[in-house]
């Protein structure tokens, strides 16, 4: 097994070629419909009947934010390169061992999706040759991109999509590794590291879907691409499942080899044999003017569904992108109300023998036909093994089929953009400011007294420089972490500490403030919340005074449950340890009391 | 770097490592050593080379097939296009990331099959010109080119860059005196390479409303940002008044005579001249015009200068149509000496009223006429094509009359 990482990050500048701000937004304040004209022989070859399908007639339904503009709309020319995003995907590819090209020219990759107003994403190699080392060994990465980032999909209905233009031209880095990796752990690690020296340049966003990571699995057939898949705990069992699956298909294609199974051209009609069915989806569909249609499948009995084999599922699943949900094949029926009777007469109609066996599909009478033309494309490359595809992971470890892998990528000029030119001056005083690796980090913090899983975390959170200043200013270490590594990444650590620092509270209450302002509320208030203008010493006393009786009968011992009484009242506002001398002292004191009286 | 060429499949050599891919050529303003080659993975990247060696020499150029096959068909409508250049008259070649122009009727049709169902293409190439270039000896050369196809075909498609395309929409309603068929002039501010061209919708939509009866030169250009609909501008109103945005072109002082549909259905806002039984030209030119835009501070000596030497001009003056007031004894002696000066508003958008204040009076008095809601580029290239055409007299009294729909008496707010 091979696999290959492809990692895109969204960079924290303006946007790539307009002057907008790279964030979402919800303030939609206009909207235009567009089409988009594929030229030809922009699809992949497996189902083009379905792309075809879809694509035809399509509208797109872009809605304008406060941060859009002309140039997400394509409305106005690309405004030139963002110089930061350009310098920090320079430091990133120095920082990934990579080489810069001498003059960056942009181009045009096409994509008929919707997703980039133009039709074609802007992109630039801005690095070549890198590398990253491993536990496991060294792992190439031959490419490093600048790119725009595509308008975010809110929702497809039927032939029209719509697409918000807030994300639209946000810079993304987009690093590409051989396919040198041989496990999941070995992919978890590169993708983990990869994303520790993105994070390190200190210049990325954060938060959900601002970092995508697509792996890519071949065992020796066609490569399958995982996309997506952004968990990395989840990696390893993405690419176990993933190569059961590849091993499972071979297996399945030797079945069928060796049978000498075939794929048969003729649809047949099969809507009669379930004039009366029991099957609530074929009734359905067929009451509602639909057809149910069928096709032969010779000597592939057994191999759709049984203890080992899912055949039935991959046939689902390459129309069930086109909206085909009620297929059916030989080896779960009967059943899902479908009788005995009713197979039989399909077995009939369809002349099947014993190896032999069978797809329904009940829907309108073209779509059904167009989704049985897929099956039949699919079912034959079963005969041949593993096909290349797109799939989408799943939080059970699985995946499903999305499409066919893209072609080869269509990229032409982008003519509005002159080529950049870079100077060895420029790369070098780019080198001189490179931030430290992660590694170095790690160490840098565990010297400043905390534990190496902690620093570790600290460094992957990216919130290493956080970490340092905070620390450096007003010490705490190991509570400073400790609030780090518990909380959130968007919160002001350094107001909280500068607070414990000032004596507004006492350090128990740091879990406490750090949740509440991950919760989304004021640090400020939260703190003031905390009134260390209360009187101790009163507290402390009426407390004593309150329980006199039981500091006579129980002398020094009274301190434990008193202590408690204390703590409750403050509420962990005042430090534990000052609690006690003081009360001690109290209690002391009565003991002293009563005994001289 | 001897015997290899553009197109070569070449090994560069640099200090960064080896690189191979398609040699591209060097753009025009490039500065030093750099070379460029499209990498395997469709990527440019400029390069400073130790060595360039050739692997293997570019494969001799094969054409590719198109797709479209021409058919006559005796039921549709015959649409001639006649290409001039500009955006709308490009395409994409995908290895080379180059532009061409269209230079045939497949060539315009091989991104739009569809069209052939509705009309049948006959096409020529006139000019393959950027906008900017064009000329009036070069409006006169199209509108022979219309008339020779008027007579062939049911309706007329131009194709034209939109910098200077209400220019020439201008020429060509002022030169034809009678249209037997419909003049439809047709551009894009997407280049067509692109999926998101404006090019295709406005092509089209040019060719279904050259196949109505409207007997003037019209421009069809997108009615706003959506894909959803043209406008149908009427050829002496129209105004490029957005450097980049598909609704550039607007009406000025005036409703589109109509808008259609992407199903090509036609909606009607105003009355417009049908088609007549014969075509008639008169296609002169006095190209002795100036169109001259005065601003405050303007030296009296340029103002004369650019003057000098026309028969005629037309001033886009300050708000309801003055020039400092410094200028009226010049502008009397002009007069005098018989140029024709007409007076137009920098404004765009109004019409001219030269009594309200002294200034325009003292100019109306010295023999400046006042051009009412005329644009002035029109007014511009209609006293070109008057004084080609008539003499001074009948040139003068037709400047300030309406005759191909460029002014108008009222205008309204909504
Ligand atoms: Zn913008």
């Amino acid at each position: 097994m091979k696999c290959g990482l492809e990692i895109h990050q969204q960079l924290n500048t303006k946007k790539l070629f307009c002057n907008c701000d790279s964030k979402l937004s919800d303030n939609v304040i206009g909207e235009v419909t567009r089409i988009l004209r594929p030229t030809q022989s922009e699809m992949g070859e497996i189902d083009k009947a379905a792309l075809q399908e879809s694509i035809k007639n399509r509208k797109f339904k872009y809605e304008i934010t406060d941060n859009s503009c002309l140039v997400e709309l394509d409305e106005e020319p690309p405004h030139e390169l963002n110089r930061e995003a350009l310098e920090i995907a320079i430091k990133v590819a120095l920082m990934l061992n990579a080489k810069i090209v001498d003059e960056i020219h942009i181009m045009r990759k096409i994509v008929i999706d919707g997703s980039n107003t133009s039709g074609f994403q802007r992109t630039a190699l801005i690095g070549v040759n890198g590398y990253i080392d491993t536990s496991f060994g060294r792992v190439n990465i031959p490419t490093i991109c600048l790119e725009e980032e595509a308008a975010r999909k809110i929702k497809e209905d039927g032939k029209l999509v719509v697409y918000r233009l807030d994300r639209l031209g946000i810079p993304l880095i987009e690093i590409s590794t051989s396919p040198d990796m041989k496990n999941g752990d070995e992919v978890k690690e590169v993708a983990e590291k990869i994303g520790m020296i993105l994070r390190a340049t200190k210049k990325v966003r954060r938060g959900a879907g601002t970092i995508r990571q697509d792996i890519n699995i071949s065992t020796g057939q066609g490569r399958v691409e995982i996309k997506g898949a952004s968990k990395l705990n989840m990696i390893p069992k993405w690419v176990a499942e993933e190569e059961n699956r590849q091993e499972m298909l071979k297996n399945i294609a030797e079945i069928l080899k060796r049978r000498g199974a075939k794929v048969e051209d003729t649809i047949y009609d099969l809507t009669d044999v379930f004039f009366n069915t029991n099957s609530k989806i074929i009734a359905k569909e067929i009451k509602r003017g639909g057809r149910v249609l069928g096709i032969a499948l010779r000597g592939f009995n057994g191999v759709l569904k049984n203890k080992e084999f899912r055949l039935g599922k991959e046939l689902a699943g390459v129309v069930k992108v086109i909206g085909i949900k009620g297929l059916f094949h030989g080896d779960e029926l009967p059943g899902y109300g479908v009788s005995e009777e009713e197979v039989e007469k399909i077995n009939k109609i369809l002349k099947l023998e014993n190896d032999d066996s069978f797809v329904i599909i009940a829907a309108p009478e073209n779509k059904g036909k167009t989704a049985l033309d897929i099956v039949k494309e699919r079912a034959k490359i079963s005969m041949k093994g593993v096909p290349g595809e797109t799939r989408a992971p799943k939080d059970d470890g699985t995946t499903q089929y999305l499409r066919p892998l893209p072609g080869a990528n269509r990229m032409y000029p982008e003519t509005d953009i002159p080529p950049i030119r870079i100077t060895e001056e420029y790369i070098e005083k780019i080198r001189q400011n490179l931030p430290k690796m992660p590694e170095e980090r790690i160490d840098d913090l565990i010297n400043m007294g905390i534990s190496k899983q902690d620093a570790h975390t600290i460094v992957r959170e990216g919130m290493d420089d956080v970490f340092e200043k905070i620390v450096k200013k007003y010490g705490y270490p190991t509570i400073v972490a400790r609030a780090i590594t518990n909380g959130c990444e968007d919160i002001d650590y350094e107001l909280i500490f500068k607070a414990l620092h000032e004596g507004k509270f006492a350090k128990e209450a740091i879990d406490d403030i750090v949740l509440r302002a991950c919760n989304g509320e004021n640090i400020e208030k939260i703190i003031s919340g905390y009134d260390t203008s209360i009187d101790l010493n009163e507290i402390i006393e009426k407390i004593v005074n309150e329980k006199e009786a039981l500091i006579i009968k129980r002398g020094a011992a009274a301190f434990k449950p008193l202590m408690g009484l204390v703590m409750k009242e403050l509420r962990g506002k005042v430090d534990g340890k000052l609690v006690s001398e003081k009360l001690r002292e109290k209690i002391n004191e009565k003991i002293n009391g009563n005994s001289q009286s | 770097m001897d015997n290899i060429e553009e197109g070569d499949y070449v090994e560069v050599i640099t200090d960064k490592g080896t690189f191979k891919g398609v040699l591209l050529p060097k753009p025009k303003f490039s500065k030093d050593e750099i070379v460029i080659i499209k990498l395997e993975n469709g990527y440019n990247v400029g390069l400073i080379p130790k060595e360039v060696r050739l692997i293997k020499k570019k494969d001799k150029k094969i054409k590719a097939e198109k797709a479209v096959k021409l058919e006559y068909s005796p039921d549709i409508p015959t649409i001639s296009i006649i290409g001039t250049g500009g955006t709308i008259a490009s395409y994409i070649d995908y290895s080379t990331g180059a532009v061409h122009p269209a230079l045939t009727a497949e060539d315009f049709l091989f991104t739009m099959p569809e069209i052939s169902d509705e009309a049948n293409i006959q096409s020529e190439i006139l000019f393959n010109t950027l906008s900017e270039n064009m000329k009036p000896e070069m409006w006169i050369k199209l509108a022979r080119a219309v008339k020779k196809a008027a007579e062939k075909s049911d309706g007329i498609v131009i194709p034209h860059g939109t910098d200077t395309m209400s220019y020439t929409a201008s020429a060509l309603s002022f030169m034809f005196e009678k249209l037997s068929v419909p003049v439809v002039l047709v551009g894009s501010q997407r280049s067509s390479d692109r999926p998101s061209s404006d090019a295709y919708i406005n092509l089209h939509s040019s060719v279904r409303v050259a196949k109505t009866d409207i007997g003037e030169v019209v421009v069809v250009m997108h009615a706003g940002s959506s894909d959803d609909k043209c406008y149908i501008h009427r050829g002496t109103r129209v105004r490029k008044m957005h450097t980049s945005r598909r609704d550039a072109f607007h009406s000025v002082n005036s409703k589109p005579l109509g808008e259609i549909a992407l199903d090509g259905n036609i909606k009607f806002f105003k009355e417009y001249k049908k088609t007549d039984e014969s075509t008639e030209l008169r296609d002169k030119m006095d190209e002795r015009v100036a169109l001259l835009y005065y601003y405050p501070g303007m030296p009296i000596e340029i103002f004369e200068g650019v003057l000098e030497k026309m028969h005629g001009a037309i001033i886009m003056g300050t708000g309801l149509g003055h020039v400092s007031s410094e200028f009226v004894n010049s502008v009397k002696g002009m007069v005098k000496d018989g140029k024709i000066i007409g007076m137009t508003s920098q404004c765009i958008y109004g019409s001219v009223n030269m009594n309200v204040y002294s200034t325009g009076r003292e100019l109306k008095y010295a023999g400046v006429i006042e051009l009412g809601d005329m644009l002035p580029e029109v007014a511009y290239v209609k006293l070109m094509w008057l004084l080609g055409n008539y003499n001074f007299e009948e040139a003068k009294n037709m400047l300030k009359k309406n005759i191909r729909g460029e002014m108008e008496d009222r205008r309204f707010l909504l």
